[in-house]
């Protein structure tokens, strides 16, 4: 599944990297804890969160992460927007919790 | 590197990715180098006043050096304990501090040595080999 399906699917708004839809989902990591993303999360992982703050930018390019979800209707910060824009990490945003956030994928053949 | 700022924690661990992209460096073994410098930056930009990370690249493997002055760590042992950290609350609503960074460079590292003076600062020293687990594709 790429970036672009599981957004249409999950009704995720696209707030940076639009270039980068056509990546497809190799997995998923769901944490708040950046050291756990960086120990755990594969290349091509869809990273489900709540943190907002710039340094999430960081961990999805370091490991080539599909895609950032900003779970919980939280709104990432305008430096983390713009350094993600900068550095080409795609960001969205979810209405949902992460918890249904990772069910829908997990229903969807995400894994 | 400074300490105390996260804003720009992590940039140095951009720089070094994209010239490991540059050495003939296999994908896997980058990737362990890259998440070992981020940590070690990571605890430079949490705990140290200022620090330095030194990455070279020797044939097939690498060499990560990080170097801090700061408040060095009284019991290097009780700090190599998994979830054991002296964070901030700060650090910790960011998603630091969860005490996983020293466990994950010891996993990414082929060789981890770590030495502390109270007061002074602390220096870790990982050495990175070609793994059988590793794939032998360079990097994208």
């Amino acid at each position: 599944m790429t970036v672009a399906e599981a957004a249409g699917a999950l009704g995720l708004e696209v707030l940076t990297g639009q270039p980068n839809l056509g990546k497809t989902i190799t997995g998923a990591c769901v944490s708040d804890l950046l050291s756990y993303v960086m120990g755990s999360a594969k290349a091509g992982n869809l990273w489900i969160t709540i943190q907002v703050h710039p340094n999430v930018v960081g961990v999805g390019e370091l490991l080539d992460l599909a895609a950032i979800v900003v779970a919980d209707g939280q709104d990432p910060e305008t430096a983390t927007l713009e350094n993600a824009r900068q550095h080409g990490v795609t960001i969205m945003k979810s209405r949902d919790t992460a918890f249904v956030v990772a069910g829908r994928l997990y229903a969807l053949g995400v894994t | 590197m400074l300490g105390g700022g996260f804003f720009l924690a992590g940039r140095a661990s951009g720089e070094v990715k994209r010239r490991l992209g540059e050495t003939g460096l296999a994908r896997e073994l980058a990737r362990r180098v890259v998440i070992a410098t981020y940590e070690a930056e990571m605890n430079i930009c949490i705990h140290a006043i200022s620090g330095d990370v030194c990455v070279s690249v020797e044939g097939k493997g690498a060499t990560v050096v990080a170097t801090d002055r700061g408040p060095g760590i009284a019991d290097v042992e009780q700090a190599l304990v998994p979830g054991f950290s002296t964070a901030s609350e700060k650090a910790r609503e960011l998603g630091f501090g969860a005490g996983m960074g020293l466990t994950n460079m010891q996993r990414c590292a082929d060789s981890f040595k770590i030495e502390s003076e109270v007061g002074c600062g602390t220096t870790v020293q990982m050495e990175f080999r070609p793994r059988p687990t590793d794939s032998e594709e360079k990097p994208g």
